[in-house]
């Protein structure tokens, strides 16, 4: 590893040659010998109470194998505070509630039937806004928590806070502060393949769910339990990772589909696919919540922060997923971002009785982000500072300890700001182009890029399996999503072990096979995978140098005869023998050899001969290798009511500027250009590492712009394309100027930090700050509209 | 509804099979041929996903009805090459142009579609054209680059050869 000569080269991705061939399989492919298709009925109410279910019309329908209720199959529980349900008795609670599913033998034929089945409803009262919810009195979402006990209130019973210094004091010696409301709205994660999953049952009982999953471990767990429920403990699931066709977050908690699949399969002894088309994923798939976040922070008179104080309240919808935590992670800029003493941070969860949300890239970061940067900007023209040097003053720096007890390593922040302010022209255009309705706008962030602990690990393992033909297979239990996962970890074990990356290849992620780890989130996926497989090569390398003392004179001396045979041989001028010791071979490129040695090839022994020479060793006693290692990085789990904890073991810093034109008729804001320095710890492969970069920032600018779920009373109004907007190559077309500052981690592997949320996490109050820049207006509210911008323009001349 | 036979070429092969009214040609290339390289991304036409070509013109097969295709010469992603990548596959691998890959199939073939007509596109022609696809994890940027350099992979391979120098 001493001299990586892939690591940190533009390299194609092993699995691009089979994606532009068509040839790669995603669950909408699959299919299974005896396969059924599975649909389901939701509800046609926001909450009401479900007083028949009549499925005798839908059982009669040629072709329908089974039609399941919450009230002819066991209960099955979901979520991490257990308040949903595969399928619902009783009440429903949202739109999407599942309260029946139907397997029969094609799609078309159970969707039919799922429409048959005959629901009575007595409709209630619901609660659909933040306010409706939280108001004394309200009707309440669940009237019992998961243990059965009364509920008085829509709140979700998990809090996270972090109280730390004065704030009083803090706001005292404020000469400047700003005061906003900021909202986010609810979102799609928009994966181009939709969600789907097959389930089967072998004759003992054990599940096989083949599963568009980015946590194919915790899922194991969360099924196992449901198995439970079937009356089948002690059975196991075994979770199959097919190509995933886009994860975002969407693939972090186990979804009723996905048990009323297993409901389905257990039932009819077959196996049983379900597959979301693209309205069903817009209305029944979890989105990214909206929330509002209400933000205070102050300076002094030299522009240094005083204090902050944020109160974000998020709609949660009917149920809880592990999106509900947010906030843990909109602890880390809350406290962090730029150096500020004296902070207030308070979340609110409320159940309503809209769709309920889940996790996206970025997990609340985005969210509080847009808040902060916004306001950083109004405070520095209250203190008469460029919005740079404001930021520049409060900066983050190395070896610093946040109020969050967040260890800060490494940090690029001031570099990424500058970079971006250079790449800009920032001091000749900022506040300069107002004439031409120009503006610019700049924002910074911090994410977590050495894993995110949220569970009581958040380790990862990995095996590596040389064979008799050179290849190394590799079981990890992360998930390769089109990040770029399976890339990165063959340079690394390319480079670390002394093989070419074409010798690496990355087995299918399958919880039979691969070691355990914890899921691909927070921006964690290449941080734990590589510095699992360096650890891993790096033992592997060490046994198979020790074999080489044994192996390497035998193989030479073998080469030597043969080629000897050939007149006009010249001996190798090098004392091989006398080199054949420890720590002088070097494997490299796939290749053993001794350091120092000419290069020819009679003094090189092929790694695939290598292993076939220890495998077959003559005189017995040989072996085959297969290495596990497993890290779990330095890392603490918070204490979320204290908001205090080193949850990751490095951190990310970054910036984003962009030129914005402004019309001021149509109000449609326009970027023209778009800088992006990201801290990266070090590069693994510049051309997936960049391709998560503009991938992110597509997002981001979709989050600024253009996208948002309307919904009427729980009822979701855009499902489909047409009128959700995302952006194309029409709106990307702008000329996009990524920035790499390189920090070198030391925890990182080959020095690298995570990359894969960063990229959208400061786009919008970039946008806003620039938006601002151009016409003097600020929106609040995400996204920035056409119509908001107008309505904001009106204001601002009637003032 | 009753079916109807179905005669068309497909990736160069005849085939005739029985489709029903109702099924399009998405259907019938991926439940019937198994050829499972076109994607269905939204089944409305909003996401370009199942892009093929039919006589040469890229559409959209959720929204086209195999019946429609009598006689017509269909090709798909796994039509596009027969023994080495198309210079447009080549390059959406070689330049990153595929993260997941889900919409990369449709991508390719529009881009096809598009270079058969404008060999040269520019930046904005290029933006025109693959306006109607949907990517959500690339940002655009390097399916850009992808098929730039495609494009002058192609304009080199299709240039007359030099002439020789006389003597």
């Amino acid at each position: 590893m001493s001299n990586p000569h892939f690591v940190g080269v533009e390299t194609a991705r092993p699995d691009a040659a089979d994606k532009v061939s068509g040839r790669t399989q995603y669950i909408h492919d699959l299919a299974v010998p005896g396969m059924l298709w599975g649909a389901i009925r939701f509800s046609d109410h926001a909450h009401a109470r479900i007083k028949h279910v009549d499925t005798s019309a839908a059982e009669k329908l040629p072709g329908v194998e089974a039609v399941i209720t919450g009230y002819n199959t066991p209960e099955v529980r979901i979520g991490f505070v257990r308040d949903n349900f595969a399928l619902k008795r009783d009440k429903v609670r949202q739109f999407r509630d599942e309260i029946a599913a139907v397997a029969a033998r094609d799609p078309e034929t159970a969707r039919a039937a799922a429409a048959l089945v005959r629901v009575e409803y007595e409709p209630l009262p619901g609660v659909f806004s933040l306010q409706e919810a939280l108001a004394p009195g309200a009707v309440l979402v669940h009237e019992t928590d998961a243990k059965g006990r009364p509920r008085k209130d829509n709140l979700v019973p998990v809090r996270f806070a972090h109280h730390s210094g004065d704030l009083e004091a803090g706001k005292r010696a404020s000469k400047h502060i700003v005061e906003g409301e900021y909202r986010v709205p609810l979102i799609q994660q928009s994966c181009m393949g939709t969600a789907g999953c097959i389930a089967s049952f072998d004759t003992r009982g054990n599940l096989t769910l083949i599963a568009k999953t980015q946590i194919p471990f915790l899922a194991q767990k969360d099924f196992n339990r449901a198995l439970g429920a079937l009356g089948l403990e002690g059975r196991n699931t075994r979770v199959v990772v097919p190509a995933l066709g886009g994860g975002f977050g969407t693939g972090l908690d186990t979804h009723a589909y996905e048990y009323i699949a297993m409901l389905l399969a257990w039932r009819t002894g077959r196996p049983v696919k379900i597959l979301y088309n693209r309205e069903e994923e817009f209305a029944y798939l979890s989105p990214r919540q909206s929330a509002t976040a209400r933000i205070r922070q102050g300076c002094d008179a030299n522009g240094k922060l005083t204090f902050r104080e944020i109160e974000v309240t998020q709609d949660n919808g009917a149920y809880t997923s592990w999106g509900a935590t947010f906030p843990s992670v909109m602890l880390v800029p809350a406290t962090s971002l730029y150096r500020v003493q004296n902070i207030s941070f308070e979340s609110k969860i409320v159940y309503t009785n809209n769709t309920y949300c889940q996790a996206m890239r970025g997990y609340g970061n985005p969210e509080i982000t847009w808040p902060i940067e916004s306001s950083m900007d109004e405070l520095a023209e209250l203190a008469g500072l460029d919005p740079v040097e404001m930021r520049l003053l409060n900066s983050n720096q190395p070896g610093e300890t946040t109020p969050m007890g967040l260890k800060i390593t490494t940090c690029g922040l001031q570099e990424c700001l500058e970079r971006t302010a250079a790449g800009l022209n920032w001091k000749e255009n900022r506040g300069k182009r107002r004439n031409v309705k120009r503006g610019f706008g700049l924002a910074g962030l911090i994410n977590v890029a050495g894993g995110g602990k949220i569970y009581r690990s958040d380790g990862s393992g990995i095996i590596l399996k040389p064979d008799d033909y050179g290849n190394v297979n590799v079981s990890y239990g992360g998930v390769e999503m089109g990040q770029g996962l399976h890339s990165v970890l063959a340079l690394t074990i390319a480079d670390t072990l002394g093989v070419r990356p074409e010798q690496v290849i990355v087995n299918q992620t399958d919880t039979s096979t691969c070691p355990w780890d914890v899921g691909t989130h927070a921006s964690r996926g290449a941080f734990m995978a590589c510095n699992a497989a360096v650890m891993a090569a790096r033992k592997l390398k060490a046994r198979l140098l020790e074999w080489a003392e044994e192996i390497f004179p035998v193989e030479v001396e073998e080469a030597l005869a043969k080629a000897r045979k050939h007149p006009g041989f010249k001996e190798p001028d090098f004392d091989w023998r006398g080199n054949c010791r420890p720590g002088c071979f070097e494997l490299s490129d796939g290749i053993l050899t001794i350091k120092g040695a000419p290069a020819v090839p009679e003094l090189q022994v092929d790694f695939a001969r290598l292993l076939r020479a220890i495998h077959f060793r003559r005189q017995g006693g040989g072996t085959t290798f297969a290495e596990e290692a497993f890290y779990e990085p330095p890392t603490e789990l918070p204490d979320w009511e204290k908001g205090i904890g080193n949850m990751s073991a490095t951190y990310a810093f970054g910036a984003q500027g962009v030129e914005v034109e402004v019309d001021e008729d149509t109000g449609e804001v326009k970027i023209l250009r778009l800088v992006a320095a990201h801290d990266v710890g070090r590069v693994l492969n510049p051309q997936t590492l960049k391709g998560q970069i503009y991938g992110g920032l597509a997002q981001g600018i979709g989050y600024a712009l253009y996208e948002e779920v309307l919904t009427d009373k729980g009822r979701i109004l855009n499902p489909g394309f047409t009128d959700y907007k995302l952006p194309t190559a029409v709106e990307m077309g702008f000329p996009i100027d990524v920035q790499l500052v390189q920090t070198n981690d030391p925890e990182g592997p080959f020095g690298a930090k995570g990359v894969g949320e960063p990229g959208l996490v400061p786009t919008a109050p970039a946008i806003a700050n620039a938006v601002y820049d151009a016409v003097g207006v600020r929106i609040r509210e995400l996204p920035i509209t056409p119509e908001k911008v107008l309505k904001a323009l009106q204001e601002k001349r009637r003032r | 509804m009753a079916k109807k036979i179905l005669r068309c070429t497909v990736n160069g092969r005849q085939i005739e099979l029985a489709v029903a009214p109702n099924q399009t040609l998405v259907q019938v290339l991926r439940d019937e041929l198994n050829l499972t390289g076109t994607k269905v991304g939204c089944d409305m036409g909003t996401c370009g996903c199942c892009t093929v070509h039919i006589n040469g013109k890229a559409k959209l097969s959720c929204l086209t009805l195999a019946l429609e295709c009598q006689g017509a010469q269909i090709t798909t992603i796994e039509g596009l090459n027969q023994y080495e990548l198309h210079p447009l596959q080549k390059a959406f691998a070689e330049k990153g142009g595929s993260q997941c890959g889900f919409c990369t199939p449709g991508f390719i073939m529009k881009s096809a579609a598009l270079l058969a007509e404008n060999p040269a596109p520019s930046r904005e022609e290029i933006a025109a054209g693959l306006s109607g696809n949907l990517c959500r994890c690339t940002g655009y940027v390097k399916i850009y680059d992808a098929v730039e350099q495609a494009a002058q992979e192609m304009q080199r391979a299709e240039a007359p050869a030099p002439a020789p120098a006389r003597t």
